[in-house]
C-alpha cells in the first residue's frame, strides 16, 4: 500500500510529489508512461520557463532538470515506460509495463497530474482534401526536438496558441518558411513576447479573424486557401488568399486529459474539461486530488508547480488526518468569466484563498467583483487582461466568512 | 519613427520610438518600456535555444541554448553553427559545446544532462 501515487510525471507530477513528500507522506511513487520524466517540457527546447518560480529564465528541459534533482534527495519512488490504464473509485491503480506486466497498486491518496493532449484538426473540422502534411504544432516540435527532423519546407500555421508561435520561429531558424500564421479570432491566443520574438522578429504575418477554409494536394499538402471572417466567424467571400505550402500545423489549442479523471467516475466541469476542485485541488472523490493541465490548461509552468505543490501538500495531509469536513461555498461564473479554478472552497482556516480564472475577452481598466447575494463583498483592480492569461484574486478569509454558500466572480470593463 | 509592442509586461503597450530624436519613446505607460524601446532599436538582443546532435544518449537530440542573449542579428549564423556539432553522451546540463559561438560573447551550452 503506497501512501500516495502520482499520475504523470511532468511539472504537475514532480512538483506534487516532491511536496507531499516534504509535509511528510512516506512512500510515494510515480508513474510516467514516458522513457524520461519532464513531460511536456522536454519538447519544450525555448525558453522563458521559471520566471516566477526560480527567477531565471530557463529552457523546459533545465527546468524539469531542476526538479529531477530535487526529487532525488528524497525516497520518491518512480516507475517509467509504465502506462496507468484506470483507477478506480476506491484508489486502485491499474498500470501496465514490460518489465513487471499489468500490476494493481493501491493508495491511501491519489493524485491526477496526466496533463493535456492537443486539439487536432478533426476537432476543428477543416474542409478540404486530406493530405499528408497537417500536425498539430506540438507534435511537429517533437519530431523536430526531440527526434531531429523537420515537418516541412513551406509552412502555414493555424492558430496562435504559444506552441504554434514557438514552433514559427524555431522552424524558421531552422531553415523552413513559414508564410504566415492565420488567427480565426480578432486577438491573438498567444503571449504578447511570443507574436514580438516569434512572428514579428522573422517578418511573419500575423492574420488576425482570418481562417483556413480549403487544404488542396493529392499525396502531401500544396496549396491553402485563407479567407477573411466576420464577425459569426464565417468566411467572406472575396477576401481568399492563396498560400503555396507543404506543410499546415494546428495551434488550435490543448484538452485535459482526463479518461481516467472520468473512468473513476469523478464530477467533471465542461468549462475547464478537467475535473471540479476544491481549494485544495482534491477532487469529488475523497482521498483523488488533480493538479496542473489536467484541470485546467496554463501559460506557465510556474503556476502549476505552485498549484501541484499545494496538491501534494493536500494528499500529505489528508493520508496523515483524513477528509475534512467543512461547509462549502460553490464559486460561479459571472459575467466576463470564462471558468474558475478551484469551483469549490471548503470554509477552514486557511488564511486566505486562491482563485484562477480566464476572461472571455480583451478588457482595459477594469474591475474584478466577488459578488455574494446580489452583493459585492470584494473587488480587485486590473489595467488589463486577456483570455490568454490566467488571472488570479486573493480572497482573504474575513471575506469568505461574509459570504453566502455561493460566490460569484464577474468582471466590469470601464475601459 | 518606429512603432512596436512592449514586451516587458503583460499590458503591451504601443510604443514610437523616434530614431532621430535620442530615441525617445512615446506611449509606454510605465519607465521600463522607455528602456526597452531605446534598446530594442539601438541593439537588439535574443537568447536562441535549438538542438544538437547527441551519440550515445537515450534520445537523439540534446537541447542547447546561448549563455547570454546575443545580437539579433546573429541568430541565424549561431544555428547554422549548430549543424555540423555531434556531441557524446554523457553531457552535463550547462557544459560548454561551442565556445564564443559565431564570433559573439556568448557560448553553447547543453541545457539538459544526458
Ligand atoms: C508546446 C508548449 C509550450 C509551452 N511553453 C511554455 C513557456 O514558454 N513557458 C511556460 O512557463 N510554460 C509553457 N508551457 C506550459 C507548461 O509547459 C505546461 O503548463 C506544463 O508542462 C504542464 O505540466 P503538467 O505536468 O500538467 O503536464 P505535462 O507536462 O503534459 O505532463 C503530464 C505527464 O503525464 C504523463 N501521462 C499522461 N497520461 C498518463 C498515463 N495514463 N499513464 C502514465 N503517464 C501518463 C505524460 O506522459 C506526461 O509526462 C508550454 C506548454 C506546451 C505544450
Ligand atoms: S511600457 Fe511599462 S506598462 Fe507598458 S507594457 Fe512596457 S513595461 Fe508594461
Amino acid at each position: 500500500m503506497f501512501d500516495i501515487i502520482v499520475l504523470g510525471g511532468g511539472p504537475a507530477g514532480l512538483s506534487a510529489a516532491y511536496s507531499a513528500w516534504k509535509a511528510g507522506a512516506e512512500k510515494i511513487l510515480i508513474i510516467e508512461r514516458d522513457k524520461e520524466l519532464g513531460g511536456i517540457l522536454n519538447q519544450c527546447v525555448h525558453n522563458g520557463f521559471g520566471l516566477h518560480y526560480f527567477k531565471e529564465e530557463l529552457t523546459g528541459p533545465e527546468y524539469a532538470q531542476r526538479f529531477i534533482e530535487m526529487l532525488k534527495s528524497t525516497n520518491v519512488e518512480v516507475k517509467l515506460d509504465t502506462m496507468v490504464l484506470d483507477v478506480s473509485e476506491n484508489k486502485v491503480v491499474s498500470a501496465v509495463n514490460s518489465v513487471d506486466g499489468f500490476m494493481t497498486l493501491e493508495a491511501k491518496a491519489i493524485i491526477l497530474a496526466m496533463g493535456c493532449r492537443e486539439r487536432t484538426r478533426g476537432a476543428i473540422a477543416i474542409p478540404g482534401d486530406r493530405p499528408a502534411g497537417v500536425y498539430t504544432a506540438g507534435s511537429a516540435q517533437k519530431y523536430l526536438n526531440i527526434d531531429g527532423y523537420m515537418v516541412g519546407k513551406r509552412v502555414l500555421i493555424l492558430g496562435s496558441g504559444d506552441i504554434g508561435l514557438i514552433m514559427a520561429r524555431r522552424m524558421t531558424l531552422e531553415g523552413a518558411k513559414v508564410l504566415a500564421c492565420v488567427e480565426v479570432m480578432p486577438y491573438s491566443g498567444g503571449l504578447n513576447r511570443n507574436i514580438v520574438q516569434c512572428l514579428n522578429d522573422f517578418d511573419i504575418p500575423l492574420y488576425l479573424s482570418h481562417t483556413i477554409v480549403d487544404i488542396q494536394g493529392k499525396e502531401r499538402v500544396e496549396k491553402v486557401i485563407v479567407a477573411k471572417v466576420d464577425e459569426s466567424r464565417r468566411p467572406i467571400n472575396g477576401t481568399e488568399m492563396e498560400f503555396d505550402c507543404d506543410t499546415v500545423l494546428l495551434s488550435v489549442g490543448l484538452i485535459p486529459e482526463n479518461e481516467l479523471t472520468r473512468g473513476a467516475g469523478i464530477e467533471m466541469d465542461g468549462r475547464t474539461n478537467g475535473a471540479v476542485v476544491f481549494e485544495n485541488m482534491e477532487t469529488s472523490l475523497e482521498g483523488v486530488f488533480a493538479c496542473g493541465n489536467v484541470v485546467h490548461v496554463h501559460d506557465l509552468v510556474d503556476y502549476v508547480t505552485a498549484e501541484s505543490a499545494r496538491a501534494g501538500e493536500a494528499a500529505a495531509e489528508y493520508v496523515k488526518s483524513g477528509e475534512k469536513n467543512a461547509e462549502i461555498v460553490t464559486v460561479k461564473n459571472g459575467e466576463g468569466v470564462t471558468y474558475t479554478v478551484p469551483q469549490k472552497i471548503r470554509r477552514t482556516d486557511n488564511k486566505f484563498t486562491e482563485v484562477f480564472f480566464r476572461v472571455n475577452r480583451v478588457m482595459a481598466d477594469s474591475k474584478i467583483n466577488v459578488v455574494s447575494n446580489g452583493e459585492v463583498i470584494a473587488t480587485f483592480k486590473r489595467e488589463h487582461m486577456a483570455p490568454g492569461e490566467m488571472e488570479k484574486i486573493i480572497i482573504p478569509k474575513k471575506i469568505l466568512d461574509s459570504a453566502s454558500a455561493e460566490i460569484t466572480i464577474e468582471t466590469k470593463c470601464e475601459g | 519613427m518606429k512603432e512596436m509592442i512592449c514586451i516587458v509586461c503583460p499590458k503591451g503597450c504601443h510604443l514610437k520610438v523616434d530614431e532621430n530624436n535620442d530615441y525617445s519613446v512615446t506611449g509606454n505607460a510605465c519607465p521600463r518600456g522607455a528602456e526597452y524601446g531605446k534598446n530594442e532599436l539601438k541593439n537588439p538582443m535574443r537568447m536562441v535555444t535549438s538542438t544538437v546532435k547527441i551519440e550515445g544518449a537515450l534520445l537523439r537530440r540534446c537541447p542547447v541554448k546561448t549563455s547570454v542573449a546575443i545580437p539579433k542579428g546573429k541568430m541565424f549564423e549561431v544555428v547554422q553553427a549548430l549543424n555540423s556539432v555531434t556531441v557524446k553522451s554523457p553531457i552535463k546540463c550547462g557544459d560548454v559545446i561551442i565556445k564564443n559561438v559565431a564570433g559573439c560573447e556568448a557560448d553553447i551550452i547543453s541545457a539538459k544532462s544526458m
